[in-house]
């Protein structure tokens, strides 16, 4: 191997590029129409544009791929995770243009794709299973009698599924049927394939994976578990190793089970084997990922490892770099992932431009990710930002270092869920190492989405005034009489605000939705913003132009777009219902009858003037009451050929 | 040039004083334009029940956020037709200068929230003001209207809207269509009612702009229309903005909302050709005063007999305290000289005591040398007025002061005036008072403006009773005596009230009272004001802009 393709982007990209170039090979990038400007573009040593802008026009395009890595006279393909990474068609494109595919065989990736095949395969290798079903049978009536004889709760899912899609829980079988159905029916349509396996529910269980790594030589070792508990709506949001709930009995255990696993695949490459634990320590196998996972640096920091570095040594014929008893678990790590969604709007995935970036560096911190300042974040794409990881010496310093990471890690254009992230660190069950997959439920979401932001808007709008009354002049802001307020609409989380600040002189009074605080605006320059707020003086960063601000106070961030002077939506435009001629002319067509149905802009009658044709259309959703024309009638001008009875349109304005 | 050394003991029991009775005096000011717009803040319910913003809001809407604004004549109106502490004050119209997009724009809002923007004679006279400034400054003049029209009920004034005012109200027309053909452009946001005279000012606007289900505009609503002919239409027809968009065509814009139509407003100003006047670079490079402009409250004092130094003004008003002296060692009353404000050329003249022959005299050749020049003069008047007497007589008194007002009538460059303490008499005119056309002219809490004292007028009217008596041989009954005595208390009581600065910033006989700490803001900003219109083109025509 020489040069090799990295078929991705974003963080990931550059984290393989970094470990590529750190073991002496070329990194080549390719990078869709929407990527052009990234950072793993530029880091890179050299790329190739495949275009488009969606996956499937770019990242997902097998021939595309191939194509870029044959021009680029690349050798090899590192295809991260997520794309192509576990596409058994794309290893095997690659093995028939006789480009190395840097992870397992195609039949490895085939095998454990299926989950039922997969856990057919397992149960063979000894490796535990959640009792269920994975038959071929896949009739209603017969998986009713199957999930009768493993009993409620049961978990339904597709068995080529992956991301909590074509998933169901049943508490009580009755319930089955539909779940059944909606399953099957989500299943086909994100799958193509209407395959359902049934599981034993192991409610509230732990999510614990083991990464383990496979050379060409035979040898498996395993480096020691991962605890992915804290999902949501089954994306896992907190990652850290090892778990402080697998003691090193269990570890052992769950290990071997897991380099078992591999065994049963010849499994070359590094990969990940899931399991759900319950509080009994006793393990289910899940699934088998035959990539490198998202979450992969805990290991690595705590294994004192490069897991890219190892499948550049087996996709190069080496063996492993070491055996089981060398690899020793020294300390603590955890991860969070940075992404552009509002928290406190249905995690809304955002996207826009990174105005500033400053990642934090300090002992411990580790930061993956593909951004740079002014950077785009494009609707194509996973909206993940970034992956922050921590080290301690135990779990709490690296809690305490993560918090302390995300806080000082500064980001400004979008939404993030840093808040939301700090929160959950900060959550007692975590503190705790309680966490399990029911951690992060409706009830704590609810809890978390109930805070007032009021002060951070009050701050935003003392920034505007503030900002606004300086480049005004060294007058700014005065006024002769009672001092004037500054009004602004602004648009945050989809909520329209609006915000009055009074300059007085003991700092900017703003109302908020009635309410009243005080703001004293102590430093405003060059993007820092120093504030006092109920007598504590407080840092952030800020961004603004005539348009937005973002305000990151470290752990919230807050993003507003300036409406105060954005032309208001037409009321739909609709008008009075009443059609009349915009000519003299002649009726040359009436297309409505009294009593039709009619939307707006759709044409009611003809009129011919000056050989012109005038098509009069509906001003508005409605129907006909009365057409007053016929056709061949001279009208005049403004004379009624038509009323419309308006649809009544919900006042937005109110 | 040589800058003032101060004499004022900050740290004395007198400027502790001065400042308190100064800074209540401003904050009495205060309280009337706070009452005016807790006036409008009762009505935000109803504004908000009907998706309108307040006056006040409309104001801030439409100007640059954080650039200053001067408001003209706030407490206007105070005390008159039924007003009490200014609960209604301000004539129903809030006029200024401000910015809107960068750009200097005179800015008028129908305060609606007030007794529905009716039209009072304050509100006349206010409107007129402001259009006498267009004319001067050539500045843009943008109306965010809405008004009931005529003030029918008269609130306690027993002729509010006479005949007088009805012509009055003709002469805002007139100077609409004059500003037109001046080409000076008028924009107007119709954002509610506009009924008959109301109408007239929305629809001499050379840009109308109409606001959706809001815009009301008809020369008479459907009362009066049922009265008059006993048709009967609903507003939207009459003069809805649907209306007057595609049938009447009274209006070019279309808006959705208050804060939608104010955004057209500032897109209409932004289409002007950028306004070269703004950016001027000043004479020289601005130098603060020395001394903190807060100290300017604490010079004058309450009682009005004790005198102080007009120089102790200058030093924390112009640059660096700077002040070059005219004719310093002759006659110490009337004080002349050069200074810079904001950066910005001027002369000065100001009183130290009565007008003599000799001050007279040295103040208009100082005149005729800054008109040389086009130097901008700024008076800050404190007089009793022009020195009475034998010798002042002799010396030619009549003659001197008569050519100093000649002087200050026909002086061509601009003319600012800050009354500062005493503006009696002749002294007012010669000083610069409203009578002799300043660009502006602005009071501090302390101005007082009259004719003569109290005291002198009660004073005369009592030499000449006695003389009468003299003259006859007879003696003044007690009876008369003490009547004459009450009289004279009286006219004291009266002349000293209506003498007051407050009550002649309610007759508009000033632009306004400014905190004496923010003189230099307004005299900085003013004189800009002025000086941009020679920089300011503008393309006149005959007949104006009609809307056809």
């Amino acid at each position: 191997m020489r040069k090799i393709l990295i078929a991705n982007r974003a963080e990931i990209a550059c984290r393989v590029i970094d470990s590529v170039q750190a073991a002496g090979f070329d990194a080549i990038a390719v990078h869709s129409d929407a990527d052009a400007q990234s950072r793993f573009v530029s880091m890179a040593d050299a790329s190739v544009a495949i275009g488009g802008q969606t996956p499937a026009e770019s990242y997902l395009d097998i021939d595309k791929i191939i194509n870029a890595a044959k021009a680029a006279d690349a050798d090899a393909i590192h295809p991260g995770y997520g794309f192509l990474s576990e596409n058994a068609d794309f290893a095997k494109a690659c093995a028939d243009n006789n480009i190395k595919f840097i992870g397992p065989s195609s039949d490895a990736i085939n095998l454990m794709g299926n989950k039922a095949s997969a856990k057919d395969l397992m149960i063979k290798a000894g490796v535990p299973c959640v009792p269920g079903y994975q038959g071929t049978a896949q009739d209603n009536a017969h998986l009713i009698k199957e999930a009768k004889k493993i009993g409620a709760p049961i978990m339904v899912k597709a068995a080529a599924g992956g991301g909590g899609r074509g998933m169901r829980l049943v508490t009580d079988l009755a319930e089955l049927p539909d779940a059944l159905d909606s399953a099957r029916a989500e299943s086909t349509s994100a799958f193509s394939s209407d395959e359902l396996i049934l599981e034993k529910a192991i409610v509230d269980g732990r999510h614990i994976e083991l990464q383990i790594a496979g050379d060409s030589h035979g040898n498996v070792i395993h480096l020691g578990e991962r605890d992915c508990s804290a999902q949501r709506r089954h994306q896992k949001v907190i990652e850290e190793c090892p778990s402080p709930f697998v003691t090193p009995a269990l570890r052992a255990k769950m290990g071997e089970a897991a380099v078992n696993a591999a065994k049963a695949v010849n499994y070359e490459g590094v990969g990940t084997v899931e399991f759900l634990v319950d509080e009994k320590e006793n393990f289910y196998f899940l699934e088998m990922n035959t990539r490198l996972q998202v979450e992969h640096p805990v290991t690595e920091l705590v294994t004192d490892t490069d897991l890219v570095d190892w499948q550049l040594r087996i996709a190069s014929g080496e063996p492993l770099p070491c055996e089981q008893s060398d690899i020793h678990f020294d300390g603590h790590a955890i991860e969070v992932r940075i992404y552009a969604e509002d928290p406190l709007n249905n995690f809304m995935p955002q996207t826009g431009k990174i105005h500033y970036f400053e990642p934090y560096d300090n002992v411990g911190v580790r930061i993956d990710h593909g951004l740079h300042s002014g950077c785009q974040i494009t609707p194509y794409y996973d909206a993940m930002l970034a992956k922050l990881i921590c080290w301690g010496k135990d779990r709490e310093e690296a809690r305490r270092r993560l918090i302390r990471a995300l806080t000082q890690t500064r980001i400004l254009g979008l939404t993030t869920n840093k808040s939301f992230l700090v929160d959950l660190l900060e959550q007692q069950t975590f503190v705790k190492g309680d966490t399990t997959t029911g951690f992060i439920n409706e009830q704590l979401l609810e809890q978390l989405r109930a805070k007032n932001t009021d002060e951070l808007i009050a701050v935003n709008a003392a920034l505007i005034a503030h900002h606004s009354s300086h480049s005004a002049g060294s007058s700014g802001g005065w006024s002769n009489t009672e001092p004037m307020f500054i009004r602004d609409t602004l648009l945050i989380g989809g909520r329209e605000v609006s915000v009055t600040s009074l300059a007085t002189d003991i700092g900017f009074e703003v109302l908020v939705d009635g309410n009243e605080h005080l703001v004293q605006i102590t430093h405003c320059e060059s993007g820092t913003l120093i504030y006092n707020y109920n007598g504590v003086a407080k840092e952030a960063v800020f961004y603004l132009s005539d348009e937005e601000t973002s305000i990151d106070f470290g752990k919230d961030n807050l993003n507003a777009k300036i409406m105060t002077y954005a032309p208001a939506a037409s009321a739909d435009g609709s008008g009075s219902g009443q059609i009349h001629a915009s000519t003299e002319g002649l009726v040359v067509k009436v297309l409505v009858a009294e009593g039709e149905k009619v939307t707006k802009d759709q044409p009611l009658v003809i009129v011919e003037a000056m050989k012109m044709e005038h098509r009069h259309l509906a001003d508005g959703d409605g129907e006909v009451i009365q057409v007053a024309v016929e056709t061949g009638n001279q009208v005049k001008n403004r004379q009624l050929m038509v009323e419309l009875k308006l649809t009544e349109v919900e006042d937005e304005s109110a | 040039m040589s800058q003032l050394e101060t004499r004022l003991d900050t740290n004395s029991e007198a400027y502790r004083e001065n400042v308190e009775f100064m800074t209540n005096y401003v904050e009495k000011v205060r309280v009337v334009e706070r009452n005016i717009r807790a006036s409008e803040e009762r009505y935000r319910e109803r504004a908000e029940k009907k998706g309108k913003l307040l006056p006040r809001e409309r104001l801030s809407h439409l100007l640059d956020r954080g650039a200053p604004f001067l408001e003209l004549s706030s407490i206007a109106g105070l005390g008159m037709n039924g007003d009490k502490e200014g609960e209604t004050a301000g004539g129903n119209l809030i006029v200024g200068i401000g910015y809107v997009k960068g750009r200097r724009v005179l800015a008028m809002v129908w305060n609606y929230a007030i007794k529905g923007g009716t039209i009072t004679s304050v509100t006349t006279r206010k409107n007129l003001r402001l259009q006498e400034i267009a004319f001067s400054t050539r500045l843009p003049l943008v109306c965010l209207s809405e008004s009931g029209g005529g003030n029918l009920a008269g609130g306690g004034d027993p002729d509010p809207w006479g005949v007088h005012g009805f012509l009055d109200g003709g002469r805002v027309y007139c100077q609409q269509a004059e500003l037109s053909a001046a080409g000076i452009p008028q924009i107007t946001v119709a954002h509610g009612n506009a009924t008959a005279g109301g109408a007239y000012q929305v629809a001499l606007s050379d840009y109308v702009v109409l606001v959706r289900d809001q815009t009301h505009l008809f020369l008479a609503g459907p009362p009066l229309l049922k009265a008059a002919t006993g048709e009967e239409a609903d507003h939207e027809t009459l003069g809805g903005a649907v209306m007057h968009a595609t049938v009447s065509q009274t209006g070019e814009y279309f808006a959705e909302s208050d804060a939608d139509g104010i955004r057209v407003a500032r897109d209409i100003l932004d289409q002007f050709p950028p306004d070269a006047a703004t950016n001027l670079v000043p004479d020289q490079p601005v130098e603060q005063p020395l001394y903190p402009a807060e100290e300017l409250r604490g010079i004058v004092s309450e009682d009005k007999r004790i005198p102080y130094d007009m120089r102790e003004v200058i030093a924390r008003v112009f640059d660096g305290s700077r002040f070059f002296e005219f004719e310093p060692v002759n006659d110490p009353h009337t004080v002349c000289g050069h200074a810079h404000i904001g950066g910005w050329r001027c002369g000065i003249i100001t009183n130290n005591g009565p007008i003599t022959p000799q001050g007279a005299k040295k103040a208009s050749q100082f005149l005729q040398l800054c008109d040389q020049t086009n130097t901008p003069m700024i008076f800050l008047q404190n007089t009793t007025g022009f020195l009475v007497g034998v010798e002042a007589e002799q010396a030619g008194q009549v003659k001197h002061g008569s050519k100093m007002i000649q002087a200050v009538a026909n002086f061509r460059p601009i003319k600012l005036t800050i009354i500062v303490g005493n503006a009696y008499g002749a002294g007012n005119y010669a000083m610069c008072s409203k009578s002799l056309k300043p660009e502006f002219v602005f009071s501090w809490p302390t101005a007082r403006q009259a004719v003569m004292g109290g005291a002198q007028a009660a004073g005369v009217m009592r030499v000449i009773a006695e003389d009468r008596a003299k003259l006859t041989g007879q003696e003044i009954p007690q009876e008369q005596r003490d009547m004459m005595e009450k009289q004279g208390a009286a006219i004291i009581e009266s002349m000293e009230h209506s003498s007051e600065a407050m009550h002649c910033s309610s007759r508009m006989m000033d632009d306004g009272i400014i905190d004496p700490a923010d003189t230099r803001e307004v005299l900085i900003f003013t004189l800009e004001t002025c000086l941009e219109t020679t920089h300011r083109g503008t393309e006149p025509n005959t007949f104006g802009v009609a809307r056809f």
